[in-house]
């Protein structure tokens, strides 16, 4: 067995017993009854050395296919966006991710100041007034807006757009059903949110209209409008935004939007096969302490000097129990200072450039496929960074030959959307490189 | 002289920037051409502009103001704050692992699949489940997620139960987890040994009990030693039985909650597990249960058929998705490494050593600090400064001062059922010269209160920044920086 985590010795354990006052390590177990006591050893794969131990590691790893080695055109909410080399040397100092919740904030002051220097960076791309140190991830992040909403309207309905992640829509159906909250999905033409039919859904039992911009799709959502019906009927707008398309797109913020929220997976996190991701909530003064999970504020000490706290605590679950806003304790925080690294890695114009690059790339993919005969736009909405098109030939037929061509095809809309069989939704990021998008064409062009 | 340190905001200069971009190499007309204005960006956002150099240092400069389990001895009670091996950080970063998108082709990820598969195995053994899902991101989702199995299995009968039975030393997620999953709360006093008060529960179970919400050992330190009667009670009322993980650290191979008769558990993979708390996340709920509870789990489920694994989306009592993806793959794939490291034997002696290291402190520092309960404990123990607050010392003053030693506090004022609660939890990672400098520095701090109360109340004196304005923090809530 492993002795290099377990530090104490044989002479260690007996001087410490000895000190008890007990005899063994087992009258210390006295209180655990021997009907419930395991008279066998765990059925588990025997210790391996360190060395055993990386090999077994590396083997299994390389039965995966890795970004590294293909080049990926696969989105669909986990993004391979370029990660700069200082994020993972910073989170990966130890005294960053060896570290616990700050509830003893004279010695957490550097992640209290991190994670708030996070928050405040949230706020400025999202344009809105507070936001929290982060939540699990998107499609959790987006439940919570509408538990919020709903909290704060006293209603019991939201309203979702139909092109908002399937994912997202499947966790906020799970949330929601035993807190009587009701979900309705507002239908899309042509590859946008049916105006008109959203309209209709929207009413005065109404807590919360939801979209996603750039939604499922990778088209642009009208926030705006979608904010005006909302208010007007007396419900919030929440919407769901790509972070990295803010470097180009309206902040929601700035059109209305009193929730934003999203996944933070493109700010610096690797898409580790769908987890550890980061979900970001932004909101409004108005709104700060309904908002759930940690929120980091600054406050000075007894003689002045400026330093960072845990606060609104209140709405926490240690404080209120059972009637906390929510039950989040853990959150991502370690995911929120590699998200306040990235966005200072990029800084102000970098953020920019970073969403400039993944829109002319998207639109260079997207005129060269579509050039191709067999190969059609599936929808005519402007796009970010993803965009559908439809193929006469079965997508899985198109992915196996780039697959085979050490390329990650698109996603096979007809997964999630029935009627939409036949289309691929392609992710075009700055990582893409030209070369890449023109072997993507070629071998499509082949297959077609 | 206590120093603030510059925010990243009020560093750098406009036009300094951290990394460098390609050029694009694709013919494209402008940006501003691609999207149209309605949807454009009016206003940068006022993100720092530093160079490279600046970024680092100012983030290593962060982190030298701030403790973590390498930086020292961090004995925070139920939080399990143990050794976290390199070689699970090395194992996560492996491309195979890191750079994966979660909607591959299948195909195309056996070896992520094997590995989380293989994961569900050896918790389901470790916990004596019949199956676990990996999904949830952290404990308290865990808790949901487990609540929700339960409701989703009562309903399926044709029952309506809607209380969830909760001991008044729970964590205090548990109630929020209740409440959260729409269920109601009915709290139970403990008895005055610490344990379940069996005549309470039996009053406080009916038809509408859906779950009892258990940790064991308990936020006490204490093994409850009738969990056996406590079960019978409970799934005689029809109610089933819900075990919080956080305390699993003092019973790996040594007993399991489904055979002391809980019928789901979550584990905390960055408690019991060896992952990084990472200041707060992530961390990795898996959640447990017996087989009736099986078809009602979160999809996507793993399936493995002649070999090979896919993902199964067709589980019509689902109770759905908790989260986007499939968990959170990085902390697994840290969790099996540690299981892989430490092997059934590796386990077991991790439990022993982490109960004995726990007795050992309690057994020392009862010399100067009341102990509640005249018993062994598990692999944490409770004590009070309720000795020492004659001196008008509070437990707040004492982990203040536990700093400027270089010690990590303990947990305080918790459980809230004990009076000046100090909750410690060495873990088995510890040596035992680190456990006696800590028990010398907190006795000497018992010392310190009956000969100079006054130093513990202006504690600390040390660290970068002296004890904080909370209150006035959450009257005027500064929460962002403003350009």
């Amino acid at each position: 067995m492993t002795r290099s985590y377990l530090p104490h010795t044989d002479a260690d354990r007996r001087a410490m017993l000895a000190a008890i006052g007990v005899g063994s390590t087992q009258e210390l177990f006295a209180d655990v009854p021997a009907e419930v006591r395991l008279d066998r050893p765990l059925a588990l794969p025997a210790a391996m050395a360190e060395p055993e131990l990386a090999r077994h590691m590396r083997a299994l790893a390389a039965r995966n296919a890795s970004l590294d080695e293909y080049a990926c055109f696969l989105g669909a909410g986990a993004y391979d966006h370029y990660v700069p080399s200082v994020v993972d040397h910073v989170i990966g100092r130890s005294e960053f991710y060896t570290a616990y919740t700050q509830y003893q904030p004279e010695i957490s002051q550097g992640y209290l100041q991190a994670l708030w220097e996070y928050q405040s960076m949230i706020c400025e791309i999202t344009g809105m007034e507070v936001a929290n140190a982060s939540l699990y991830d998107g499609g959790t992040a987006m439940a919570e807006a509408a538990m919020t909403a709903c909290a704060a309207t006293g209603r019991s309905e939201v309203v979702v757009a139909r092109t908002v992640h399937p994912h997202y829509r499947a966790v906020l159906a799970t949330y929601a059903v035993d807190r009587g909250v009701t979900v309705k999905e507002a239908p899309f033409a042509d590859g946008t949110t049916d105006a008109e039919a959203l309209g209709d859904l929207v009413g005065p039992a109404t807590a919360a209209v939801i979209v996603q911009t750039p939604n499922f799709f990778g088209c642009l959502e009208d926030v705006a409008a979608a904010a005006g019906l909302a208010h007007s009927a007396g419900a919030l707008l929440v919407a769901a935004a790509d972070p990295v398309s803010l470097g180009v797109l309206e902040a929601p913020g700035a059109l209305g939007a009193d929730v934003v929220v999203g996944e933070g997976q493109p700010l610096g996190l690797s898409v580790s096969f769908g987890g550890p991701y980061l979900g970001f909530f932004a909101t409004t003064e108005k709104l700060m302490r309904r908002m759930p999970g940690r929120i980091v504020g600054q406050t000075t000490d007894f003689e002045g000097t400026r330093g960072f706290v845990l606060t609104l605590q209140a709405r926490e679950q240690h404080i209120r129990r059972e009637k906390a806003t929510s039950n989040i304790c853990s959150n991502e925080a370690l995911c929120a200072l590699a998200a306040a690294v990235h966005l200072t890695a990029v800084g102000r114009e970098g953020f920019r450039e970073v969403a400039e690059l993944c829109v002319k790339k998207a639109r260079y993919a997207c005129d060269s496929l579509t050039k191709l005969p067999g190969c059609r736009p599936a929808f005519g909405a402007p796009f970010f960074k993803e965009f559908a098109v439809r193929c006469a030939k079965p997508v899985a037929e198109i992915n196996a030959a780039l697959f085979s061509e050490k390329i990650i095809g698109g996603l096979d809309l007809g997964r999630y959307y029935p009627d939409l069989a036949g289309c691929m939704l392609m992710c075009v990021t700055e990582k893409r490189t030209r070369a890449e998008i023109d072997r993507l064409v070629r071998t499509v062009e082949a297959v077609l | 002289m206590r120093k603030a340190k510059a925010l990243i905001f009020e560093m750098g200069q406009p036009g300094r920037r951290a990394i460098d971009l390609p050029a694009c190499d694709v013919p494209a007309p402008d940006a501003a051409d691609l999207i149209p204005d309605a949807f454009r960006r009016r206003t940068s956002a006022a993100l720092p502009e530093v160079s490279q150099l600046e970024l680092v240092r100012h983030y290593t400069a962060l982190s030298q103001r701030n403790f973590g389990v390498d930086s020292g001895f961090y004995p925070l009670g139920s939080c399990t704050m143990k050794y976290n091996p390199k070689i699970n950080e090395d194992a996560c970063r492996m491309s195979g692992f890191a750079a994966i998108h979660p909607l591959q082709d299948e195909a195309t990820v056996q070896g992520a699949l094997e590995l989380v598969a293989a994961m569900e195995g050896y918790l389901a053994e470790i916990a004596g489940m019949d199956a676990v899902t990996m999904q949830p991101a952290a404990g308290a989702h865990g808790e949901l997620t487990g609540l929700k199995l339960i409701r989703a299995y009562h309903r399926h009968r044709g029952e309506n139960r809607t209380k969830v039975i909760v001991p008044d030393s729970a964590h205090g997620t548990n109630p929020a987890t209740a409440a959260v999953g729409g269920l109601e709360t009915v709290e139970i006093k403990s008895h005055p040994d610490g344990a379940v008060d069996l005549e309470a529960l039996r009053a406080a179970v009916g038809p509408d009990t859906a779950a009892l919400m258990l940790t064991n050992p308990s936020t006490l330190g204490l093994f409850e030693k009738n969990i056996r009667a406590v079960a019978e009670i409970v799934h005689a009322a029809g109610g089933l039985l819900y075990y919080d993980g956080a305390n699993a650290n003092a019973i790996m191979g040594i007993s399991r909650p489904g055979d002391m008769g809980f019928d789901v558990i979550h584990f905390n993979l960055h408690k019991t597990f060896s992952t990084p708390h990472g200041g707060g996340g992530p961390g990795s709920g898996p959640v447990g249960v017996k087989k009736e509870l099986i078809p009602f789990l979160p999809v996507p489920v793993i399936a493995a058929e002649g070999g090979s694994y896919r993902l199964d989306y067709d589980r019509p009592l689902s109770i759905g998705k908790m989260q986007s993806f499939y968990g959170n793959f990085g902390v697994i794939v840290r969790a099996y490494a540690y299981i892989l490291a430490m092997g059934p034997d590796g386990l077991r002696a991790a439990s022993e050593d982490a109960v004995l290291n726990a007795n050992y402190c309690l057994s020392r520092l009862k010399e100067k600090f009341h102990s509640p309960f005249a018993r062994f404990c598990m692999h944490e123990c409770v004590l009070t400064s309720k000795d020492q607050k004659p001196y008008g010392v509070r437990t707040l003053d004492i982990a203040k001062r536990l700093l400027d030693y270089g010690y990590h506090p303990p947990t305080i004022y918790f459980p809230l059922i004990v009076e000046e609660a100090l909750m410690i939890e060495p873990t088995e990672t510890e040596s035992k010269e680190t456990l006696d400098g800590f028990i010398a520095a907190m006795l000497r701090i018992a010392d310190e209160a009956e000969e100079d109360a006054a130093k513990l109340k202006a504690a600390p004196a040390t660290t970068v920044v002296g004890r904080l304005d909370e209150a006035t923090a959450a009257r005027k809530p500064v929460v962002r920086w403003k350009a």
